[in-house]
């Protein structure tokens, strides 16, 4: 849990960087902008962004894990199975976002 | 027979630190993430799971978005929140990982670099927004955003 927390972590921080970069094209042009988050939009960057998503939600709820854990007595004594508990929420989650999110990439348009 | 003289572990790189920094940097991590929680769950269910997602994504929609303050501020928030986050996390990875003093201040520069260029960037391209340039293809732009626009120079 403490490796993964910390390579979703780096993940997360570099596509930060680099969308901060994109969005920042709308204040060169709407084309310009239009042609690069279009390429967001293909099936490969379409699976990307899921795992992206997926690795945000985890480190989202394995950060409430850690919080509890510091501050919560009862969490720290049960901390392994709160382990469970964040794969048990991240796939219902996963299970909420996948289907919509692929239907958007894969789905024409 | 004699006990082995124990010998306290040896982690300190460096002196003493009288500003609690880590202290303050172990708070801010479990605050600061508490309230992005909130803000980027937020983030990617209105912008990948209502109306048609992704798909929908384009310069219209971000101006639809940000015509609205409350999208502004909360996204400058994000922004800030997130890179400081980030960038302390990154922070922390450099002092584990990075064995030598010159990778470590080579590895810091870099990540203080940027830092501030993301930071300023992100929040210049937020506040200096123009929906509605002069020179784009009108096919580009959010109609109704340059109407109200439009509506509101010509009632002034």
């Amino acid at each position: 849990m403490w490796l993964a927390h910390r390579t979703t972590g780096v993940a997360i921080f570099f596509f930060l960087l680099v969308h901060v970069t994109d969005t920042a094209l709308v204040r060169v042009s709407p084309d310009a902008y239009n042609q690069v988050i279009g390429l967001y939009k293909n099936p490969l960057m379409g699976l990307v962004e899921s795992g992206l998503v997926a690795a945000i939600t985890f480190h989202a709820l394995n950060g409430l894990r850690v919080i509890s854990v510091d501050v919560w007595k009862w969490a720290n004594k049960h901390q392994t199975a709160l382990a469970w508990v964040v794969w048990a929420i991240w796939i219902v989650a996963m299970a909420g976002f996948l289907p919509r999110h692929l239907g958007h990439v894969f789905g024409g348009e | 027979m004699t006990a082995p003289e124990l010998v306290p572990p040896r982690y300190r790189r460096g002196p003493h630190s009288r500003t609690h920094i880590e202290k303050w940097s172990w708070l801010f991590m479990r605050a600061s993430g508490a309230v992005l929680i909130v803000l980027v769950m937020t983030h990617l269910f209105v912008n990948l799971m209502t109306g048609d997602g992704i798909s929908a994504i384009d310069f219209a929609f971000v101006a639809g978005k940000w015509a609205n303050p409350l999208w502004q501020w909360w996204d400058v928030t994000m922004l800030v929140l997130a890179m400081i986050h980030g960038s302390n996390g990154m922070r922390v990875l450099i002092n584990d990982y990075a064995r030598t003093g010159w990778l470590r201040k080579t590895l810091k520069t870099a990540l203080a670099a940027a830092f501030s260029l993301v930071v300023v960037l992100g929040s210049l391209v937020i506040f200096t927004f123009d929906p509605c340039p002069t020179d784009a293809s009108p096919t580009d732009l959010n109609p109704d955003v340059c109407a109200s626009i439009l509506n509101a120079s010509e009632a002034s």
